[in-house]
């Protein structure tokens, strides 16, 4: 702490001149909306990974039924309840697709030499002789549809509800809340029962049911977010310049919301695939032969002693779904959601 | 006097997602018996980290002491064990924070949060932890102890509630109170309250304070040293007079010209320009310098030591060096200069035009 | 506080009128019949049938029947089952499911809350990414599907359990385990999330700073904090355990309510279906109410400002 005589120069001791503009550099390039949230979701591995999953998943919802020789609905009760064997791995044999069956006593067969069927049944088939690998993609498609179809309405009625709700406030605004409020206390369990009861089992049938409850989440959210874009400058600003009530809403209000309302459906479509496949267990699902997955879970536990693989494939990629959807979600929330945004 | 604690060459980083943050970069000070130091700079100087590690309660997780020793009582505190750390805590060193509102936990009464120490410390039973806890919301000054002892931290007020942490931070008479900003939260009627009880705490149980603040008129009002710390490190350390009437280094100058004075009629209040240093990858040489009117080649390369201006009294800048030029303070600083009568340092350099630095004073 | 809980119920009582009014309504829409080989019978024999359940009068006046019926605590008489009354059926069936019920919310909360405490005091370790892979897996994947597999593998293929049936404590540990699945990961992930939030808060750091030691800190002062909150989530638990036993039941054969109901459905026995919803349906505003009330009792800072929070 004293005063070291170190041997400086005179001239270090001149004026140095900075430049102002450096101090104040600026770190980040300027990204938009999209392109930083694709950024963080893009760091976010398991979404990345899931989103893959999904994907493919996807592609072969339409893909996978085509690609088999067999039609999902056509029976062939000579080849029923075979297991699954596919050309080339079927030598394999810790991978379940050598066509091989367990009896009772633990000794495994080769079902389809002891019954002498000359066929490749990738998944195997059911007890009516139907292939299951054209079933199950089928079936993932119709599952799909039902949830994707189920989260579009209720993004349709929930944002429209709560934009209404919410923009036009007062007396409206705490009628159309008491309402949501005495649908959320029902049980959806009780409606969607009910509704299926009423309109019988189908795919349409589902969706209303799912719909009849699932939008009150969404337009609360967009309730609240309308309620705190209500005073924000840059309403009032398209208010003065003229825009009407509809276009505050659509083109100011909407757009700048897109992460809570995409966010939400993420989270409503596993929801939707849960209660579908709810709904088959029971005895409310689809009807013969039709197949979605929780279909043919359900009827793979019937018979899930002598022939696991149709309950065991069915879950596992109904698991699969619902782990990637909730794990994108997840991510999405992670990403767009600006209270975590550093 | 005598040291009660010692702080010697204490370098602090934290590991992040970005890189090493060099939050504390070689600090030295001792603290002495019944003294106040003020620890004076803006937000990431490192005077909070400085404090808290002398309590040990950075993150452990991403916090590392990289060298450097903390003495207190002969003991070396960065060496302790976390067991003979928690017999030190709320018994000879305890702290207070910044914000009352949030640094009493909601769902316990504040006679257990006071209750504690005394039960950990000094083996009350809980009867008498009771009784104590009672006088010491007393000595707070918070009227009807009895009842309030027995309330949530909800039913308090903002200031009252920082008299309860000062009622916990005092429960079994620590040798050193660490005070990080415990006013800033506060009204500022509020805050003169709070000084004042501190001040007279002080004198009551003859503890020794380290004061961390960026509001110099609180320095002004109790400390008798203060430290000026600057990106990790302490670029002046002297008496209060020393640093208030007599300040060398040209950070100090920035704060004191920054404050508002009643005395004199200027419009503008001054400011710093600039932001501070980004500690990830402090600069080469002295860290100031980027935002110094009077930056001189060698502050681009070489970090100043500390020269010597009085006994008591040290700053680290080149302008102290006796090849440096002469410069002249700034105003506000030069009409101390003059109150003060040891007028040292004061000629004829590089005159600071003052619309050089419009803008408002910096918050925080 | 009083005023709040008024408030409430009165929510609560409409809520289940409009429940109850719905179900009446929507049973009688259905179509067919609920009767077997309803058209093969004469027409005396169909005048009969629907004297005896009360089918003949006008629907308003059926309705008003059936709310009497209802607040007296009688359900009706079950078109299926031997003319038993829906209350008695129910009576029956309610241990099981109780049973399962209470078992899967005590495993689901306790575990839950545990993985979710150790996950956060252990931030960023395997022990916290194990609880988060288990969190996520226990959220997405339907409860049916844990109790497919777990039946397959645990019973089926190493025969550590019975597969299925309700006989002993044994029989009940599958099903547990399937239904809690949920419920531990909600738990977990909830706790994880406010237990990092209170560790880090400024009352934490001034415990530290007081000497308390880490048992301290995490027991005395963090998990007590966290724990207020995560009671909020236990009422839509106990309600997704609700759903999720009807499905459980079913698979595991075990003799409660869902199971019954499953079978109701099947068969069209109104009286029964509309008996078990609104029972479900009191069960879950009952439920909502008591985790909101319990949520003001432990929290001080709701309790004594009148429960003006939320």
């Amino acid at each position: 702490m004293s005063n070291k005589d170190i041997s400086i120069s005179k001239d270090m001791f001149a004026p140095a001149h900075i430049d102002p503009s450096k101090s104040e550099k600026i770190a980040k390039p300027s990204l938009n909306f999209w392109q930083d949230s694709w950024l963080r979701v893009r760091k976010n591995k398991g979404a990345v990974v899931s989103m893959v999953i999904l994907g493919i998943l996807i592609i072969m919802a339409f893909v996978g039924p085509m690609i088999t020789p067999y039609t999902y609905d056509n029976q062939n009760t000579k080849h029923n309840n075979l297991p699954p064997r596919i050309q080339g791995i079927e030598n394999v044999h810790w991978l379940p697709f050598d066509g091989t069956l367990a009896r009772r006593d633990g000794t495994v067969y080769n079902a389809y030499e002891v019954r002498k069927v000359d066929a490749y049944y990738w998944f195997g088939t059911d007890n009516l002789g139907r292939d299951q690998f054209a079933r199950i993609w089928k079936g993932t498609q119709v599952s799909l549809f039902i949830a994707f179809m189920a989260a579009l309405v209720d993004m349709a009625i929930g944002v429209a509800y709560g934009a209404i709700s919410g923009y036009l406030g007062g007396k409206t605004d705490s009628i159309m809340q008491r309402i949501i409020e005495v649908i959320v206390g029902i049980p959806n369990l009780i409606v969607v029962v009910l509704m299926i009861l009423v309109l019988k089992p189908g795919i349409i049938p589902i969706i209303i049911a799912l719909t009849i409850t699932g939008w009150t989440s969404m337009a609360r959210v967009v309730r609240a977010q309308v309620l705190k874009f209500k005073g924000q400058e840059f309403v009032l600003a398209a208010k003065t310049l003229g825009a009407s009530n509809s276009s505050i809403i659509f083109k100011h209000m909407i757009p700048n919301m897109f992460g809570v309302i995409i966010i939400n459906t993420m989270f409503s479509i596993p929801n939707a695939i849960f209660f579908e496949a709810f709904l088959s267990f029971i005895g409310l699902g689809l009807q013969e032969p039709h197949a979605s997955l929780g279909t043919l879970v359900n009827s793979g536990f019937k018979s899930m002693i002598a022939f696991p693989y149709q309950m065991i494939i069915p879950s596992i990629i109904i698991a699969l779904i619902m782990v990637c959807f909730n794990l994108v979600a997840d991510g999405l929330r992670d990403a767009l959601d600006p209270k975590m945004r550093d | 006097m005598e040291k009660i604690l010692e702080v010697k060459d204490l370098r602090i980083s934290f590991h992040t997602f970005s890189g090493e943050v060099q939050a504390i970069r070689g600090v030295n000070f001792d603290l002495y018996y019944g003294e106040t130091l003020a620890i004076v700079g803006e937000s990431g100087s490192g005077k909070s980290v400085t404090t808290k590690s002398i309590m040990r309660l950075l993150p452990e997780n991403n916090s590392e002491i990289k060298s450097g020793q903390i003495l207190f009582d002969g003991k070396d505190l960065t060496k302790l064990k976390d067991k003979d750390m928690q017999k030190i805590r709320g018994k000879d060193i305890s702290m207070i924070f910044q914000d009352p509102m949030t640094s009493l936990n909601p769902t316990m009464k504040i006679g257990n949060q006071i209750m504690e120490p005394l039960i950990k410390h000094q083996n009350m039973s809980r009867h008498a932890a009771k009784e104590r806890a009672i006088d010491l919301l007393k000595l707070v000054g918070i009227p009807k102890p009895e009842i309030r002892v027995d309330q949530y931290p909800h039913q308090f007020s903002g200031g009252m509630r920082q008299r309860v942490v000062i009622a916990i931070a005092l429960a079994c008479n620590p040798k050193v109170l660490i005070a990080d900003e415990p006013t800033t939260a506060l009204d500022v009627t509020i805050q003169a309250q709070i000084l004042e009880l501190m001040k007279d705490l002080q004198k009551k149980i003859d503890t020794s304070i380290i004061f961390i603040t960026h509001d110099l008129g609180v320095v002004a009002n109790v400390a008798d040293r203060v430290a000026v710390m600057y990106g990790g490190k302490i670029v002046e350390i002297g008496t209060a007079d020393e640093i208030f009437y007599n300040p060398q280094h040209p950070y100090t100058w920035g704060l004191i010209s920054s404050m508002p004075d009643m005395d004199t009629d200027d419009e503008e209040l001054f400011s710093i320009p600039g932001t501070p240093p980004d500690l990830l990858e402090p600069p080469k040489g002295d860290a100031f310098a980027p935002r110094n009117p009077y930056v001189m080649k060698i502050d681009l390369e070489q970090e100043p030591p500390f020269f010597k201006v009085s006994d008591t009294h040290y700053a680290a800048t080149w302008l102290l060096h006796p090849d440096a030029p002469k410069v002249e303070p700034p105003e506000a600083v030069k009409r101390r200069q003059s109150q003060y009568q040891g007028t040292v340092g004061v000629g004829n350099g590089v005159a600071l035009e003052k619309d050089k630095f419009p803008g408002k004073k910096e918050g925080k | 506080m009083v005023k709040y809980i008024l408030q409430r119920v009165g929510y609560m009582i409409i809520t289940l009128f409009i429940v109850t009014t719905l179900t009446f309504f929507l049973m009688k829409l259905i179509p067919g019949s609920p009767f077997n080989n309803f058209e093969k019978l004469t027409e005396v024999q169909r005048e009969i049938l629907l004297d005896k359940y009360g089918l003949n009068e006008p629907l308003p006046v059926q309705y008003y029947q059936y709310m009497v019926n209802m607040v007296k605590g009688d359900l009706g008489i079950s078109f299926q089952f031997d003319n038993t009354p829906v209350t008695k059926l129910i009576a029956n069936r309610i241990g099981p499911s109780a049973q399962l019920g209470l078992q899967a919310m005590i495993v689901g909360a306790v575990l839950g809350i545990f993985l979710g405490v150790i996950a956060a005091l252990k931030q960023n370790t395997w022990i916290d990414y194990g609880s988060t892979f288990i969190a996520v897996v226990g959220k997405s994947v339907p409860s049916f599907i844990f109790a497919g597999l777990l039946q397959y593998y645990v019973s089926v293929k190493l025969g550590w359990l019975p597969v299925m049936l309700w006989k002993g404590p044994e029989y009940t540990i599958l099903p547990t385990i399937a239904l809690a699945m949920f419920p531990i990961s909600i738990a977990a992930r909830f706790m994880r999330t406010e237990m990092i939030e209170v560790l880090g808060s400024d009352y934490i750091t001034l415990a530290r700073a007081k000497g308390a030691s880490r048992w301290q800190i995490s027991v005395k002062h963090a998990l007590r904090n966290a724990l207020i909150p995560v009671v909020t989530v236990m009422g839509p638990l106990a309600v997704s355990l609700m759903t999720g036993s009807l499905v459980i039941e079913q698979i595991f054969g075990i003799p409660g309510l869902g199971e019954q109901f499953v079978k109701s459905i099947n068969m069209n026995d109104y009286p029964v279906i509309m008996g078990t919803n609104i029972l479900f349906a009191v069960l879950f505003v009952v439920v909502i109410l008591i985790v909101d009330i319990l949520y003001g009792i432990i929290d001080p800072r709701i309790r004594i400002s009148g429960g003006k929070a939320k």
